[in-house]
């Protein structure tokens, strides 16, 4: 029967069919609904673990025991993973093993636009790349085949277009799939004896991985009308190549990005007049073609920042697009805002007010950064807020200790910010660290983690009791705050960033989002009392606005949390 | 010849606009069309613009649609329509909620909620159907029926049967407000 399927269900699907049994991954847009919608199975082990270097760790272990195994990240994640990467590229595999990644080209959800395909590259493992969901399904198997068959690991390449894009597939029976563990340390135990003789036997498989892409039909020639010019793409590019183009020119389309073939690509170019190569961000594929020798039109034409798409592609080709009509009027943007009822609102205006210097982290509080709370400094990375508030601090020689603490939410916090809170506490940092604990993994759309108490497939968990963590890392100052109530908000981070000792203010309220969440009523603004100050403007709420002069809340947002009351002087807002 | 129809559903993070395509594309699949739905998650569904692609026809291939290629474009807000007209293709045709949401810009008095869109998208010769489908899906019910609502004044323009977009309609939400959807669908419809 035929479905419409995202692109990371079709993974999993893909999965479930090729008799995966074991899935260790942490979420990231645009990757994250692959390990959701693969937990659907039951025949499927499947967790959140707090980073995708435990995952990728863990999915090993599994395949070492001779399970089929996945783990799931987005392109950042995979910095994070790229330690166990490049080894598990020189032991190779026993049950297959695939990695995803996630790429997001444009930058919708991400603090970068890198190109992972170059950690195949690099780590010398294979990489599929589909173009639509019903590839989506065929790779992820064939990605089990060659990963068997040529002891590998293999990436699966997904962006934001194919990962987030339903498209039609069709379903097969599953097929188990279970190897035996025999021990084996020349190929797992890699100590520099073992790795040496290790390194010849990924180069030999690079080779014959070459020899596969040559062949193997996961790389195509599709015919075309004319000789006049021919593409070679892969993945979102090469449906926008067929989009403006269909059948006009033969379009060599690489499913397999690393090892590309060598022949088949020379081939290719000697049966047209010249080769155009279509790739989102940078010029991988071009790179290759210029090291055989087959002279392409790429990246002069076809910029290495932002996604592609159909009247770009026909644009640089000379094909006209049209447009249509627009008012005259500037349009004001609509960027992401905190929801009403958020309980970091409060936290960061508190922190705003007090001219506070916060380093950021990697979350929905993110936002905090936005105006009207502009209440952020720095943004990098996973943990980055509380290894980056001790080198400030440290720096500034104690200078800086009272004014400024570093913001990181409770799944991040376990993914990488609990190593920075151990190099606070070893060398006497005297900082301040601010945990948003929301009781859930927020902006990639609520996936539990080790804090909440409950596992991926909503089973009850083992729940890490945040402030005895922070203590048995030698942390003594450890503080819980609610971020509806400003009052306590600014004594305790006062009291903190006072106090000659690094400290840990545990900021507590669940997301307002979560269904469990029970909202207060409106609040309503009582006119005549309303001096039109614009306080209660200052929190950024999108719940309230000025109509005619007064604050107005709108009822259907606001989930009564109190926080603009408490900065109007007249008691207007109730 | 290249006989793809395009449909842009675009809104405010958090107004239900996903349900939208997911009805769209079940009742597209019934009609053995090839189709592609492209969504887009994360951190635009803070609050931001959001906006879904439905493409259908005998061969789609980007799952994106560009300026100048959407046959109809529906929008959840007034604002939205305006920002996506370069969208429309010739011909093409603007379905839109009347409802006002401010964005940030505007609430902290940086930027200026235009006035009269509607009026002005229609003296730019767009083809422009404006309508309260706030106020009709309040009347079926629950006001987070505005996606049904736009989708019944949709139904005005295709050649499906009501059978066939009842039966998208009752796979696509929960029993027990399936009622509630149905009669936001026919208001729609009739408006």
């Amino acid at each position: 029967m035929k479905k419409l399927m995202l692109g990371n269900e079709a993974v999993a699907r893909g999965l479930y069919e090729a008799g995966c049994s074991f899935v260790s991954s942490y979420p990231g847009t645009p990757s994250t609904e692959i390990t959701e919608a693969v937990a659907k199975y039951n025949e499927v082990y499947a967790e959140w673990a707090p980073n995708e270097k435990v995952a990728l760790e863990s999915a090993f272990g599994a395949s070492l025991a001779g399970k089929r195994s996945f783990c799931g990240m987005k392109h950042v994640g995979l910095n994070v993973a790229a330690d166990p990467l490049f080894t598990i590229s020189y032991t190779g595999v026993n049950g297959g093993l695939i990695i995803a990644v996630a790429d997001d080209a444009g930058m919708h959800s991400s603090q970068n636009e890198q190109d992972s395909r170059h950690y195949a590259k690099a780590s010398k493992i294979p990489m599929l790349e589909p173009s639509d969901s019903a590839e989506a399904i065929e790779f992820t198997k064939k990605a089990y085949e060659i990963s068997e068959k040529f002891d590998t690991p293999v990436l699966l390449k997904m962006c934001t277009r194919v990962s987030h894009s339903q498209s039609i597939v069709e379903e097969s029976e599953r097929v188990e799939s279970v190897k035996e563990y025999v021990k084996d340390g020349a190929k797992y135990i890699m100590m520099p004896g073992n790795a040496k003789r290790r390194h010849p036997v990924v180069e030999a498989r690079a080779e014959a991985l070459t020899a596969f892409a040559e062949n193997d039909s996961v790389n195509r020639i599709e015919a075309g009308e004319s000789r006049e010019m021919g593409f070679v793409t892969s993945s979102t590019s090469y449906q926008y190549v067929k989009e403006v183009f269909g059948d006009k020119y033969p379009v060599l389309k690489l499913g397999m990005i690393w090892p590309m073939p060598v022949e088949k690509i020379r081939n290719f170019a000697e049966t047209v007049n010249k080769v155009v190569v279509v790739e989102e961000l940078d010029g991988f594929i071009e790179e290759h073609c210029r090291s055989i020798g087959v002279d392409v039109i790429g990246k002069e034409l076809f910029s290495n920042i932002g996604e592609l798409s159909q009247n770009l592609v026909a644009e640089k080709l000379g094909v006209e697009t049209a447009c249509g009509n627009k008012i005259s009027d500037t349009i004001p943007p609509r960027p992401p805002v905190m929801c009403a009822g958020c309980p970091h609102r409060g936290l960061f205006y508190t922190l705003a007010k007090n001219k506070i210097t916060v380093m950021g982290d990697i979350g929905c509080y993110t936002l905090g950064a936005v105006a009207p709370l502009g209440a952020i400094d720095s943004v990098i990375c996973m943990g980055a807020s509380v290894s980056g508030v001790h080198g400030f601090n440290k720096a500034n020689g104690g200078a800086t200790d009272g004014k400024t603490v570093a913001v990181i939410g409770d799944s991040t916090f376990m993914h990488s910010g609990i190593t920075g809170l151990v190099n606070i506490a070893y060398n006497n940092s005297n900082s301040t660290v601010i945990i948003v604990d929301n009781s859930i993994t927020g902006m990639t759309g609520h996936q539990q983690n080790p804090t909440t108490g409950m596992n991926l497939k909503g089973d009850p968990a083992s729940k890490i009791d945040l402030e005895s963590l922070c203590r048995a890392v030698g942390i003594n100052r450890v503080r819980v705050v609610d971020p509806y109530d400003l009052k306590q908000c600014d004594a305790v981070i006062k009291e903190e960033l006072a106090f000659d000792e690094p400290s840990v203010i545990i900021s507590r309220r669940p997301c307002a989002l979560l269904k469990y969440v029970k909202h207060n009523a409106p609040l309503k603004v009582d006119s005549d009392k309303c001096k039109s100050c614009k306080m209660c403007m200052k929190i950024g709420c999108p719940a309230i606005s000025m109509t005619d002069g007064k604050a107005k809340i709108d009822a259907t947002l606001c989930t009564g949390c109190g926080v603009c009351g408490q900065l109007c002087k007249f008691d207007a807002l109730n | 010849m290249n006989n793809t129809k395009n449909v842009m559903i675009i809104g405010v993070g958090g107004q239900g606009s996903l349900l939208a395509s997911k009805l769209l594309g079940r009742l597209l699949l019934t009609k053995g069309y090839d189709i592609k739905v492209s969504e887009v998650h994360g951190m635009s569904q803070r609050g931001g613009s959001v906006v879904t692609y439905v493409r259908f026809g005998d061969k789609v291939y980007s799952p994106i649609i560009d300026r100048g290629e959407a046959d109809f474009i529906i929008s959840f807000e007034l604002l939205e329509a305006a920002r996506y007209t370069e969208y429309l293709k010739a011909g093409g045709r603007i379905i839109t909620n009347t409802q006002e949401i401010n964005p940030m810009p505007v609430i902290t008095g940086a930027a200026s909620y235009p006035e009269s869109l509607d009026t002005k998208m229609e003296a730019a010769g767009i083809n422009i159907d404006a309508f309260d489908a706030l106020s009709l899906a309040e009347e079926a019910g629950n006001a987070k029926a505005v996606n049904l609502v736009l989708m019944g004044r949709l139904s005005n323009y295709f050649d499906f049967t009501d059978d066939e977009w009842m039966n998208a309609i009752e796979q696509s939400v929960p029993a027990k407000f399936l009622e509630l959807n149905k009669k936001a669908f026919l208001l729609g419809r009739e408006a």
